[in-house]
């Protein structure tokens, strides 16, 4: 009786030292994405996991961006990183340059024999990620882009065809004083100033936002955002500031609830910013190719994208890295792809995954969906619209946003703005510089 | 003996910390902390070359001041009114009490809704009245949002220590000066004010730490520094610049200035101000 006891718990505890060896191996997968978009990422993990045995990738929220990322970091430092870490864009200069806390992409799935075509995906998604060499170092995994949209019932009430959306900034200005005099209280505002105003801005133009590609070439990289163009553009949305017909939102996406509302009647903002419009918009819109200058040579170009990609952390075991590269080829799959694009909003990362939910009907369904893709791949990339790659962009961003906010309220004119931005832009690339030499 | 616990706790938990803050601070290190560079006074001075962080400096000092001095004004004004009140008191002071309940950066974000440019109730109200109100863009009316804010979380802490002062002044001492015939006015001044000076000396030096250190999760919440830096006060670029982009050796010699400034504060409290409060 005794011995029967014994016997069973320590029969019970044998098989549990036992099970690892042939249980799941997991792994780990940090993210930002809260509310309705976390719940489309729980399902792609969900059905990974159903769809084979040996793997299990537990996705946990870990709060917003860079609360993610500092999380990660404070992990790293600790010796105990995820496997798999949603980093912003303006995060991928920090994690590039942190060799050794990363593994490319492209070798995890060298490595894991798994078959993987950077050509595959969109040039602008992937081009963004990737060295100079071609390696895809991280991800793409949720790309939106910024778009213009129009509140065409209050087109109407102004006496403009609602169905002609202006493609200037020349019609811009001209259908804003119509609006104001039509009684618009608030006639353009925009989310994300830097982003729309200043990076993509730049791409659209087919000009550099920085030397060295736009930082992709080197550390070494100086900001070039004083141009004459910038000063001129950035000006003309001061001027616009003066007279009442661009109304500033603030950093972030504040810009969208002040369309959604139907407070502002056109107006710059993430193509992810649709979901919320669909819901929340009592009005007639639609969704447009953002507005470039018609004198400049060449543009529009194509548009930058914005959003999130997924790092591989280093220092793990090599049967890891294989169910890391076997979720990185079923993220890839044309039908995954299309799911996570038609529910979430974000572009589709390859092409056949782009085809593939043209001929499902689903842009037909939903008239300008497609609209951000489009604009994406407009033109083939060239050095200054394929993206950039800037250290401590996030200090880099914020000095560009506060002397934007020096110009929208008049206390500075664009140039010295501008040429503000530049010097001290261009103090916190050498820090970084410094840094990971 | 007795007291090693306690020198022992403030050991680990306040020289060990402050003591890596000013190790960080003379180091250039990568975010994950995979490069590190002795680099000696060169982030101090590359601060110092800094007239944007320069500025800081003085919206931080026109900001505590606000704080300060409004967060003890008001709720001295109210605990005297509350220290009259016979009925209904308790519910009264309960309902005052009530905003220290609220973390800072919930604070914020409800005044950010009350005040929202387009949204807010409060700027509705101002709009009726001709007044254009959009802190988003205007530096003068963010800091009167988050001064707003921060004074409104603070004044029950406040309100609690002036209540408790007041009740300890003896009533003979009011009696007898109302008898002799003065006014409630120059009684407060004459007789109430002084006595409360310890009090109101030890709230000082609370609420000026206060307003250097607790406060950027009020600022976080709502207007992130700007417009333009307008609300940029030292402890938020310590945290914008260290947790939010991974700027260690800036962050961490931010701090190490910041801890200077609020100890010669304190220590210049104590030396001059302390002279004048009666015990």
């Amino acid at each position: 009786m005794r011995l029967k006891n014994f016997a069973l718990p320590t029969a019970a505890l044998a098989l549990s030292f036992a099970l690892p060896a042939h249980a799941q191996t997991e792994i780990q997968w940090w993210h930002s994405m809260g509310g309705a978009l976390g719940e489309a990422l729980n399902g792609l993990a969900d059905k990974f996991n159903a769809s084979q045995k040996d793997y299990k990738v537990v996705a946990t929220y870990k709060g917003q961006y860079p609360e993610s990322m500092t999380a990660a970091i404070a992990a790293f430092r600790a010796g105990n990183a995820p496997h798999l870490l949603q980093v912003f864009e303006v995060g991928t200069a920090t994690m590039m340059a942190a060799k050794g806390a990363i593994v490319p992409v492209a070798t995890v799935m060298a490595n894991a024999n798994e078959p993987f075509d950077p050509k595959a995906y969109l040039p602008t998604v992937v081009g963004y990620y990737t060295d100079l060499k071609g390696n895809m170092l991280s991800f793409p995994f949720n790309s939106s882009t910024v778009m213009f949209y129009i509140n065409k019932d209050a087109f109407k009430k102004a006496g403009l065809d609602p169905n002609k959306a202006p493609k200037t900034w020349k019609e811009v200005l001209a259908a804003a004083d119509k609006l104001k005099a039509s009684g618009q209280e608030c006639v353009y505002t925009t989310s994300w100033p830097s982003w729309m105003h200043i990076e993509n801005f730049s791409a659209w133009h087919n000009v550099p936002i920085g030397t060295k590609q736009n930082g992709m070439g080197g550390l070494d990289t100086v900001f070039t955002i004083n141009s004459p163009l910038h000063v001129r553009h950035i000006a003309m949305l001061g001027d616009m500031s003066k007279k009442g017909l661009f109304t500033y939102a603030g950093r972030t996406n504040q810009g969208d609830a002040k369309f959604s509302s139907g407070e502002c009647a056109m107006f710059s903002g993430s193509a992810g910013a649709q979901a919320g419009i669909k819901k929340a918009a009592k009005f007639d819109w639609s969704i447009n190719f953002i507005p470039y200058h018609d004198d400049v040579p060449g543009a529009p170009q194509n548009s930058i994208i914005g959003g999130a990609s997924v790092w591989v952390m280093g220092g793990k075991k090599p049967d890891e890295y294989k169910g890391v590269a076997k979720f990185m080829a079923f993220l890839s799959r044309p039908d995954i792809q299309m799911e996570w694009h038609t529910t979430t909003g974000y572009v589709p990362i390859t092409q056949a995954s782009y085809e593939l939910t043209r001929k499902s009907g689903f842009y037909d369904k939903n008239p300008g969906a497609d609209m951000p893709v489009k604009q994406l791949t407009n033109k083939a990339p060239t050095e200054n619209s394929k993206g950039l790659r800037f250290g401590n962009f996030v200090q880099g961003r914020t000095v560009i946003e506060e002397e934007l906010e020096n110009v929208f309220a008049g206390k500075k004119d664009a140039k010295t703005a501008l040429d503000d931005a530049v010097r001290r832009g261009n103090e916190i690339l050498r820090q970084f510089e410094a840094a990971n030499k | 003996m007795l007291v090693a616990p306690q020198v022992a706790i403030t050991l680990v938990f306040f020289f060990w910390p402050a003591a890596q803050a000013i190790w960080y601070s003379f180091q250039l290190q990568d975010a994950f902390g995979l490069k590190t560079q002795f680099v000696g006074l060169q982030n101090f001075s590359t601060l110092f070359n800094d007239s944007y962080y320069l500025a800081s400096f003085k919206v931080t000092a026109l900001f505590s001041a606000l704080v300060a001095f409004f967060g003890l004004a008001i709720s001295l004004l109210l605990a005297t009114m509350a220290d009259r009140v016979v009925r209904g008191a308790m519910a009264y002071k309960t309902l005052l009490i009530w905003p220290y309940a609220v973390a800072p950066a919930v604070a914020g974000v409800l005044w950010a809704f009350l005040f929202a440019p387009s949204i807010g109730i409060v700027t509705y109200v101002l709009k009726s009245m001709g007044i254009d109100w959009n802190w988003i863009l205007r530096g003068d009316q963010a800091m009167l949002l988050v001064v707003i804010a921060a004074v409104w979380k603070q004044i029950s802490y406040n309100f609690l220590f002036f209540l408790a002062g007041l009740q300890s002044i003896p009533r003979s001492l009011i009696e007898a000066a109302s008898i002799d015939g003065a006014s409630p006015l120059r009684r407060f001044w004459t007789i109430v004010f002084p006595l409360l000076s310890p009090t109101t000396f030890f709230l000082l030096v609370v609420n000026m730490v206060y307003a250097f250190f607790d406060t950027f999760g009020i600022i976080d919440a709502t207007t992130q520094g700007g417009p333009a830096q307008a609300t940029q006060i030292l402890v938020y670029k310590v945290y914008h610049d260290g947790v939010k982009a991974g700027d260690l050796g800036g962050s961490s010699a931010q701090s190490v200035i910041l801890m200077v400034i609020v100890i010669a504060l304190t220590v210049a409290q104590f030396r001059y101000i302390e002279r004048k409060v009666q015990y």
